[in-house]
């Protein structure tokens, strides 16, 4: 019984510990772009961001949260780096796993935004944090090019569910 | 005509609102920009007007912090260095409000200009409003500026190349290729790129 406790201990602490920390994939626009389009009843949250991008960092917590604010509600979170693909391993991934990130985090590594930018949205001028919100079965897309703040994010996720 | 003129009041509120005031989307390509008169590092202000023979100026929002900003520091004064002598100097200006952004207050822009020798005026646009009018919204943002007669006319908004981390693999040389073409006397072939870039910092309301 007691070895049972103890293996039931170090489950848990295996559980808790980095084991369980975030991958980072890195890929290309075209993937990205497959994954922009489905068509389901999950709504889904991509939100652009860079680990220099001082507002973007402050704004990572709110996606953060979706996952336990919307538990139940299909909600989905990706958050898209854009750091350069030569800072994965220097940057992004200490990055993701100090922060202890749960949301899927991958990293575009495209180096001209311009050749697919329109792709997400023409209206997507260049500034980070740019955020995604669509819903391919109710047919609702929204982008936001600027941070929220809590109460703005869940405003704007009501409105998909 | 007492009417009238109890009239014009409301049509002045309506031409601020959505006239000046809440225009989004700024100068697009062909729009003829207002001048403006901004503080440069070195304390004089700087007009579009101040200088009489330049062809035009590539207007360039950028900041002391932003590492995407930074990236581009070098191929900026670049630009300058290769255009100004053929009639379309560099003119930085930073839109970042230095309250939220201590890094780019106006004594942080003197250091800055002054450690790097900008060969160009980097003016503070302490009001925003500059960057507002041209709908500017990140750093670096650029837009090159032709002389048409005593206006200046909007002839290219975007990216400086296509590759803001190494210069050296610069495929598409955005604004050289839009230089190249409005020296030859001909409107720029692609007008218009994206880039990424920090958000411009703006005042809280």
């Amino acid at each position: 019984m007691k070895s049972f406790t103890l293996l039931l201990l170090a489950a848990a602490l295996l559980w808790a510990a980095p084991g369980r920390a975030q991958q980072v994939s890195v890929i290309k626009f075209a993937d990205l772009q497959q994954r922009l389009s489905r068509q389901n009843d999950t709504t889904y949250v991509v939100n652009f961001w860079a680990t220099w991008c001082a507002p973007c960092v402050k704004e990572l917590p709110l996606f953060e949260q979706l996952g336990t604010s919307q538990a139940g509600k299909k909600v989905k979170v990706l958050l898209v780096s854009l750091d350069y693909a030569s800072q994965l391993d220097k940057k992004v991934k200490p990055f993701v796993q100090k922060r202890g990130l749960k949301s899927e985090v991958v990293l575009l590594n495209e180096s001209d935004p311009n050749s697919y930018m329109d792709k997400v949205d023409p209206k997507w001028s260049g500034a980070i944090p740019f955020t995604l919100i669509w819903n391919g079965k109710k047919n609702r897309r929204a982008t936001f090019e600027r941070k929220f703040t809590q109460a703005e994010l869940t405003a704007e996720i009501n409105k998909f569910l | 005509m007492k009417k009238l003129l109890s009239f014009f009041p409301a049509l002045l509120a309506l031409a601020l609102l959505t006239g000046f005031v809440a225009d989004p989307t700024g100068y697009q390509v062909g729009d003829k920009v207002a001048d403006f008169k901004l503080k440069n590092v070195d304390g004089k202000m700087v007009s579009l007007a101040d200088d009489k023979a330049v062809k035009g100026y590539i207007v360039v929002f950028t900041c002391n912090t932003c590492p995407y900003a930074k990236a581009y520091e070098s191929r900026i004064i670049e630009l300058h260095q290769k255009y100004a002598p053929k009639g379309y100097p560099v003119v930085a200006i930073n839109p970042n409000d230095a309250a939220t952004v201590p890094g780019d207050s106006f004594a942080e822009m003197k250091a800055r200009a002054s450690s790097k020798k900008y060969p160009f005026p980097y003016l503070q646009d302490e009001t925003q409003q500059v960057a507002r009018t041209y709908g500017a919204t990140r750093t670096p943002h650029l837009y090159v500026v032709t002389r048409q007669g005593s206006d200046f006319v909007v002839s290219y908004i975007g990216a400086i190349d296509d590759n803001s981390e190494d210069a050296k693999l610069v495929k598409t040389k955005y604004v050289e290729q839009a230089m190249t073409d409005l020296l030859a006397g001909k409107p720029a072939a692609t007008n218009s790129t994206k880039a990424i870039g920090c958000t411009i910092k703006w005042k809280k309301s």
